[in-house]
């Protein structure tokens, strides 16, 4: 688009690239492509960054991955800055106390052009999680129970604070999953107050400022809270401790419930247009209306996205995989979510747990959360997945997804059939 | 970007709440950044079967809704992928303009990058246009510059947009080229952040 217009960027060094919708997560190499559109979208990306001077870690570079799984892990994203993306779960960054949100094509253009964009301020919303969460229960469980309880519009319009004692005590990579799945709700952005949480991840990372800078940059993000008095256009409360294990049933990440209840019934439909949609669902899931969700047998797991697929994520799943077997006729995958957190992980030995149990150990990239690498499930298959939608078709044609936390996707592959976590732990 | 003013023809119904941006543009379409010809994958699965057979039943497949130019959609149109695809889609394959009560931020905004119109109503209002949609006539009138949607009975809708993208699109202005008139602004900004954001120069 910039080309068209013969712009050049205005700031390439505040730009930043690396292909992870379309590659392999089999190989890094991108004439191992086969699809030859795909690959020119992937060659594309390399000559255009290089043309323009913008930093750009390609496939065969070790610190390639899912841009928001490598933009933090590199300290690129900090708090203060103002981050976009054209990708809607740029929301992430907002977990280290920087503005981010997704945009479109036109507008990347317009931003790497103008290094501004047009905006209306948005509506503000806190959501104050208070309580401790309870064993098995994680930070993917507590965007599900919200998304369910105030729909996948509930935020539209607005930016979301994430506060309250349940978030000062989630670690950075917990956070990064709360905000990156706020547009699942339809936020603008999902937020939260920089902390000492914050500068602790942040601090050595290759882009992190250094020496002097550091100290000046710390003592100006510590100035980067909101007032005690402000006043917001919607609170929300959530106590943390009410909550289990969450996994979806539908075709919306609000169609969410926790693993001890059951698919619901259409009678409990709020009304007529929610009962359409949960008729849809039922049909396209392959579901019976009031079946405990525990009976609900899967085909394949994919433990990998932007959501869930940081070092943390992987630790969680493979306590729950360590000295067990993938259950029959399930095809299990782990696709981290960067070079450094596959070779961070192999260096634990998670990988050999995986392997050993029977999955597949795969390259970083989106892979399957969206199939647009050709990593997919088959028309009918049935996922435990620690993506980020459950949409009609969003892992292939006739996929049927249930979203779920790292461990929860863990426990499903081991037992064939989604499964409350907190059966499995401790007894071994 | 193409100009909206005025547009008259017939609204498809989409009778449906959280209509997302895979549904519209599914990603088997994606692997371009041309614009032209993504109309054929608009709405793919919910217009073909497997088989790549047309779904008879599915709205924009009955006769009387060939050359819809609108459509009146559920709660949450657009919502998921930012994927600018989802409104190059809808307007290759000639709808200009969609009416809701309410669309996904990221969508809304790809909307005013095309010169797509983006109306949004009151539940009950939506609620009487999805009625007329259905209907044997669905011939709809929307009006940018007065803000109005005419249903195909004669009632008139007033609607509510931003003025700025109002102008913009009114006009069918490029918003690089406009933003750039007032590069010395941003020159200003950058320089005051110079001075006070030490740590971040690049």
């Amino acid at each position: 688009m910039l080309r068209q217009k013969g712009v050049k960027p205005r700031a390439p060094l505040r730009a930043f690239g690396t292909p992870d919708h379309y590659i392999p997560t089999t190989s890094r190499d991108l004439m191992d492509m086969q699809d030859a559109e795909a690959r020119q979208m992937a060659i594309a990306l390399q000559n255009d960054t290089a043309a323009a001077g913008i930093p750009f870690f390609g496939l065969n570079d070790p610190r390639q991955g899912i841009i928001h799984v490598v933009a933090p892990e590199q300290g690129m994203s900090r708090p203060g800055m103002l981050i976009v993306c054209g990708d809607s779960h740029t929301s992430t960054h907002g977990a280290l106390g920087a503005l981010a949100f997704g945009i479109g094509a036109s507008e990347v253009a317009h931003v790497l052009a103008t290094q501004t964009l047009w905006q209306r301020k948005p509506r503000s919303m806190r959501v104050t999680l208070t309580g401790k969460l309870g064993p098995g229960v994680v930070a993917k469980d507590i965007i599900l129970a919200l998304i369910a309880k105030i729909s996948a519009a509930g935020a539209s319009g607005y930016a979301v604070e994430y506060a309250g004692p349940a978030i000062d005590a989630l670690t950075v990579e917990g956070r990064m999953t709360l905000c990156n799945m706020t547009i699942e709700a339809g936020g603008r952005a999902g937020m939260i107050a920089p902390d000492e949480a914050t500068f602790a991840y942040i601090e050595g990372r290759p882009y992190a400022p250094k020496g002097a800078d550091w100290d000046k940059a710390v003592a100006a993000w510590r100035r980067l809270k909101t007032d005690t008095d402000a006043v917001f256009d919607r609170e929300i409360a959530l106590d943390v401790s009410t909550l289990s294990p969450m996994v979806t049933w539908g075709n919306s990440p609000e169609a969410a419930a926790p693993i001890t209840g059951r698919v619901p019934l259409l009678e409990e439909a709020a009304n007529a247009e929610k009962r359409g949609v949960m008729e849809r669902a039922f049909a396209y899931m392959g579901l019976t209306p009031g079946m405990p969700l525990t009976d609900i047998a899967i085909d394949r797991v994919f433990i990998g996205s932007c959501t869930n697929a940081r070092i943390e994520d992987l630790q969680s799943a493979a306590a729950v995989v360590r000295g067990r077997k993938v259950a029959e006729g399930v095809e299990a995958w782990v696709v981290p979510g960067s070079g450094l957190v596959k070779a961070e992980a192999e260096k634990l030995g998670l990988d050999q747990v995986f392997k050993e149990a029977g999955f597949q150990w795969r390259e970083a990239g989106c892979s399957m959360c969206l199939a647009t690498n050709g990593d997919k499930l088959l028309p009918g298959q049935r996922a435990a997945s620690t993506t980020n939608r459950n949409f009609v078709g969003r892992q292939g044609p006739g996929s049927r997804t249930h979203l779920m936390s790292p461990a929860m996707a863990a426990a499903a592959a081991v037992t064939g059939h989604l499964t409350d976590v907190r059966d499995l732990m401790g007894e071994r | 970007m193409e100009k909206f003013d005025q547009l008259t023809g017939p609204a498809a119904p989409l009778d449906m709440a959280n209509i997302d941006t895979d549904q519209i543009i599914p990603k088997q379409f994606l692997k371009t950044i041309d614009r032209e010809g993504l109309g054929k994958g608009l709405f793919y699965d919910f217009r073909f079967d497997m088989e790549g057979k047309e779904k008879p039943d599915f709205v924009l497949n009955l006769p009387a809704y060939k050359g819809a130019r609108m459509i009146v959609a559920g709660d949450n149109f657009g919502c998921g992928s930012s994927r600018e695809h989802a409104p190059w889609a809808l307007m290759d394959f000639g709808i200009r303009c969609v009416i809701s009560t309410s669309f996904a931020d990221i969508f809304y905004n790809n909307c005013f990058s095309n010169g797509l119109l983006p109306v949004v109503l009151k539940a009950d209002e939506v609620h009487e246009l999805m009625g007329e949609a259905k209907g044997g006539n669905h011939v709809f009138a929307v009006d940018l510059q007065a803000q109005t949607v005419v249903s195909p009975s004669g009632k008139t809708f007033g609607f509510d947009i931003d003025p700025g993208r109002k102008e913009k699109m009114l006009k069918g202005l490029d918003a690089i080229g406009e933003t750039l008139e007032h590069a010395s602004a941003i020159d200003r900004f950058e320089d005051k952040r110079r001075m006070t954001r030490t740590w971040a120069t690049a």
